[in-house]
């Protein structure tokens, strides 16, 4: 069955996250007053085919095990969903 | 849907010519193929006669234009090819794209000589500051260089840089790469012969700039969102897999011919090599790898993804070059043949879409002859804009405000955002007039100069484009090098307006004399017309890059005072004017049409003397008085060194702002030790020669009329 | 000194590495591709050059961490022998596990090109004994990722180890935090590993062999690594 695993990667708390202090002062200078933080990420689609979707999050747990995430300085979260074959 | 020749950007007399060489009407894929191929951009239809004028052989010149790059002979068996290219409106658009496209496609132009890309330099011509808009189209272009440059590691080593106001909106990003290629193994693209394979090396096709290089022949619309799907993304990463995997092919002797795919990729590809090699090509749209669906023959054909190259070879090498794409991921088809009719053919799954003679798409479209009138009212009738009353305790306030003007103040916050060490043959980096660097191949060192000045082109196109030319040529000679040819990009308003092509044709002409009288032929180069938008148009901007060996020197000579205690010389031959200057525009001074003086005989003793000083050694520095004049650069010797001067001599009261500040003309600024005045001064005999004073101190110190801390000039100077 | 170069995708110093390793020794420096599954026999330094390997997709080095070549490189390093990561090697080697450590953006958010000071703080491993403890070096930078970065726990340990080996300074030595170029926490230029053969640092020695490009102070580097292959691996 195919399924889309939809990975949020983002800096760890704690780590320096550089860009975004620089947005969220950016957000701040153009009005946006009510900002309090900004933390920039980024967003991984990865398509699998895997028996059910427990295996497919395992499948993409391994994937941000082994590459997509350095996890010194990276957090995740994984959302499974079914897709159209 | 049906398409007229005014949907692709012809005008009526060209479709009537297309239909009297076709015999018969085109098709609607044939028209969006000659509306692109036909379109300024492609065909240079209105400059082409004016090109004809730059003498463009002979000397070091290997290679003329007509090529992807022209080449010159650096010594030891190897060449320098070279060019400068436009990409004004795509930057304008999309800024940062729009640049960093820019930098890759004029880095494949030279991949496509056999060349190892080994240096770049960017003319940017950019708004007025003030204006938020032009800050952040400066800021995107500047980012997008970096971006693409660092990443495939060919280093920017130099560039010109200048603001005004008749830019805002209009941008000009000329991109300009210098490689390097073995003399006996220079890359053609006349070599193609029946039977060889056409070969497509690098990404995949998809929609990318569309139509792109009909959108480069027309001013832009007032919303430049509506723009934005023309514009090519670029991949730095990918580009450098091309030249490593295209310099592995080349060095194993499996290819015939290469073509960049740019504007109009593989349509101009193909058809030029097929136009110059006196053949046919046809072009199999369904076996080109895409990176969309449902893409149409004529979209396969225009499409502008970049980091692709054509590569024609014989049938029986397709396997070995199909396993060094391969090494390199990157993608790989023969998409087509070289055939024996002339024919520029594109077939889909066996149904010929388009059949056009290959010289009709690839080689001259019929030119056009625009009106040219001298614009009325240019006589210089009046003294107007060559005399300023100087107030003496005003000076230092002049020299700050313009040390902190944009065009002439310190650029290091750009030149640090580049990789400019890339490679290890950065000798001089930016921040000099001349860059030079170590060619390794052959041990030699290369200077390279940029120069553009719109304003003095304004006041008189023919000897403004002259004395832009010459203050690139005599940065070369100060720093000790010899120039060897020259790569210009004619960046212009519309050449509908007659006053306009008049402007256009005198700028040209103005360049082929210099190039013939100081025999620096014109190798290659690129024009960039229409660059207006709304009732806002460009200055006149032909921009120059030349390039120079420095023979028996083993060391070019520094910009910067090198120690206290030496004697500072102006040499050269020229009072300067303030007509077209800095200091002009900044008093806004009013300014005449009056012609700058053009004398070329004087212009070769001052380069005899001044490669003279550097190959016996008779100077410890040396620099060209240019933008801003005297003051400005002996202003910025002393901040790039740290040491201050003072000036003793008695200078010429009664026409003081010119001598401070005025420019044009062969003059530069050197130190000499003490020991050595004597041998200096008679490499400079029968020059206009002054002993101005001396290095050393912390200030720059004018007897009775100047005294300010260096660093004081530093801060102003850094902004 | 027999040395290897690693290429990566993207690699753009590997041709400068050769060029000066070879200038010191001669011609004993070899590329090799990162789909090799080996290095040359006799092999001594290995030097992972800087660039942009994978186009610095998904993070600086991550994917060239995972090339065939690495487990070769892990093997030599388990051996004792020397490697050395520059810029874009640096940070493979910190996405390998051979180094410790993460390079985030430059605090400045821009990439930077210019010549820097350097430290250096020991002179007994295999790349500084031909420098003295606190020897200041020119040498240049050129990145956008280049802000050394530990969490406080593992930063502490790393210092109390002294395996720092580079650290940003004044041209006079002094390391307060206004003399790093890019933010690097405790003006981290440079780091080794525990067992001592593996560095990684983010200036460029080989941009620094050279008279004629500006300075040579990172010509001893490379002499100090011969030096102590000459010597014998240490135990």
């Amino acid at each position: 069955m195919k399924f889309l695993a939809k990975i949020l990667v983002y800096p760890k708390e704690g780590v320096l996250d550089t860009q975004g202090k620089a947005v969220a002062r950016s957000l701040k200078r153009i009005g946006f007053e009510s900002l309090k933080d900004a933390r920039i990420g980024k967003f991984i689609q990865v398509w699998i085919d895997t028996e059910n979707s427990g295996e497919a999050l395992s499948v993409a747990e391994a994937m941000c095990s082994e590459l997509l995430v350095n996890d010194l300085i990276e957090d995740r979260a994984i959302e499974i969903e079914e897709c159209e074959q | 849907m049906s398409v007229n020749y005014l949907d692709v950007g012809l005008k009526e007399q060209e479709y009537l010519a297309i239909m009297d060489i076709l015999g018969r009407e085109p098709n609607m894929q044939e028209l969006r193929i000659l509306g692109v191929m036909w379109s300024e951009h492609c065909s240079y239809k209105s400059t082409r006669p004016l090109l004809s004028m730059f003498p463009n052989s002979g000397g070091a010149v290997v290679q003329g234009p007509g090529e992807n790059a022209g080449i010159v002979d650096i010594g030891g068996g190897w060449g320098a090819a070279f060019k400068v290219e436009s990409h004004n409106h795509p930057s304008a658009v999309s800024p940062y794209q729009g640049a960093a496209t820019g930098v890759g496609g004029i880095i494949r132009d030279i991949l496509a000589m056999g060349a190892r890309p080994v240096a770049s330099l960017d003319g940017l011509c950019l708004g007025d500051e003030s204006l938020q808009q032009s800050r952040s189209l400066a800021d995107g272009i500047v980012k997008g260089i970096a971006g693409y440059g660092n990443a495939v590691g060919v280093p920017t080593v130099g560039g010109k840089t200048l603001y005004d106001g008749c830019y805002n909106g209009n941008p000009l990003v000329n991109a300009m790469c210098l490689g390097v290629v073995r003399l006996d193994s220079i890359v053609s693209s006349k070599t193609a012969r029946p039977g060889h394979l056409a070969i497509l090396v690098g990404s995949r096709t998809g929609r990318d700039g569309i139509a792109g290089a009909a959108f480069a022949s027309s001013g832009l619309a007032d919303d430049t969102r509506a723009s934005r799907p023309q514009v090519q993304i670029g991949d730095p990463f990918v580009e450098k897999l091309l030249i490593e995997c295209c310099l592995e092919i080349h060095s194993k002797g499996l290819m015939v011919a290469m073509q960049d795919m740019g504007a109009a990729g593989i349509t101009s590809s193909s058809s030029e090599i097929a136009a110059k090699s006196g053949t046919g090509i046809v072009i199999n749209s369904e076996l080109v790898p895409l990176r969309e669906n449902d893409m149409e023959p004529w979209e396969i054909a225009l499409s502008e993804s970049q980091e692709r190259m054509l590569l024609v070879a014989e049938q029986e090498n397709l396997p070995e070059i199909s396993k060094i794409a391969a090494k390199w991921e990157l993608e790989c088809a023969a998409i087509g043949k070289v055939t024996d009719d002339g024919q520029f053919v594109i077939s889909d799954k066996g149904k010929i879409v388009v059949s056009l003679p290959a010289g009709m798409v690839g080689g001259s479209c019929p030119v056009i002859s625009w009106t040219s009138r001298e614009p009325s009212g240019r006589k210089a009738t009046s003294q107007k804009g060559t005399t300023f009353s100087l107030s003496p305790h005003m000076i230092e306030k002049h020299l700050v405000t313009l040390l902190s003007n944009p065009s002439l103040s310190d650029k290091s916050g750009i030149f640090h955002q580049y990789d400019y060490m890339v490679q290890t043959g950065t000798v001089v980096p930016p921040g000099s007039a001349a860059s030079i660097i170590r060619v390794r191949e052959n041990g030699k060192l290369l200077g390279l100069a940029m120069e553009v000045d719109p304003w003095k082109c304004e006041i008189d196109p023919f000897t403004g484009s002259a004395e832009v030319f010459l203050k690139a040529l005599r940065s070369l000679w100060v720093a000790g090098a010899e120039h060897l040819g020259m790569t210009n990009c004619l960046n212009f308003p519309s050449p509908e307006d007659p006053g306009n092509f008049w402007v256009i044709s005198r700028c040209v002409e103005g360049l082929a004399a210099v190039a013939r009288d100081l025999v620096c032929p014109v190798v290659s180069g690129n024009v960039s017309l229409y660059n207006e938008s709304g009732d806002a148009k460009i200055l006149p901007s032909p921009l120059v890059g030349v390039t120079g060996t420095f023979r028996d020197i083993a060391k070019p000579l520094s910009e910067s005072f090198s120690c206290e205690n030496e004697t500072v010389f102006l040499a050269g031959f020229s009072k300067g004017t303030l007509n077209g200057s800095h200091f002009a525009r900044a008093m806004a001074v009013e300014q005449n049409h009056r012609e700058f003086p053009y004398l070329p005989e004087k212009e070769k003793i001052f380069m005899h003397s001044a490669i003279e000083t550097v190959r016996k050694g008779l100077a410890t520095s040396g620099r060209t008085v240019a933008g801003g004049g005297l003051l400005v650069s002996l202003a910025k010797m002393c901040v790039t060194s740290g040491i201050g001067i003072s000036i003793d001599e008695e200078l010429p009261l009664d026409d003081l702002a010119v001598f401070l500040f005025g420019e044009t003309g062969p003059r530069a600024i050197y130190t000499v030790t003490e020991n050595l005045e004597k041998d200096f001064a008679s490499i400079w005999s029968g020059i206009p020669l002054i002993k101005l004073g001396q290095t050393g101190g912390k200030t720059f110190t004018i007897k009775g009329l100047l005294e300010i801390p260096v660093n004081e000039i530093a801060r102003a100077w850094r902004r | 000194m027999k040395t290897a170069v690693i290429v990566f995708p993207g690699s753009n110093c590997d041709n400068d590495v050769v060029h000066a390793v070879s200038m010191v020794f001669g011609p004993v420096v070899s590329k090799v591709w990162h789909e090799d599954e080996s290095l040359p026999e006799g092999t001594g330094l290995v030097v992972l050059p800087g660039g942009f390997s994978y186009g610095d997709y998904l993070r600086c080095g991550a994917m060239a961490a995972k090339s065939p070549i690495i487990a070769a490189v892990k093997e030599h390093a388990r051996k004792g022998l020397p490697i050395l990561g520059i810029c874009n090697g640096f940070q493979v080697l910190t996405e390998t596990g051979l180094l410790t450590g993460a390079l985030l953006a430059n605090r400045s958010l821009s990439f930077i090109c210019d010549f820097c000071h350097i430290r250096v703080e020991r002179n007994d491993t295999p790349f500084t004994s031909r420098y003295a403890t606190g020897q200041v070096l020119r040498i240049p930078i050129a990145h956008y990722e280049g802000l050394f970065y530990l969490p406080q726990t593992e930063l502490e340990a790393l210092e109390s180890e002294g395996r720092v080996v580079f650290r940003y300074c004044s041209p006079e030595g002094d390391t307060d935090e206004r003399f790093s170029p890019n933010g690097s926490l405790n003006n981290i230029a440079g780091v080794i590993n525990t067992e001592g053969n593996v560095l990684g640092m983010m200036p460029h020695p080989e941009r620094a062999s050279e008279d004629l490009l500006g300075s040579t102070d990172g010509a001893d580097l490379f002499r100090s690594v011969s030096d102590w292959l000459e010597g014998g691996i240490q135990a």
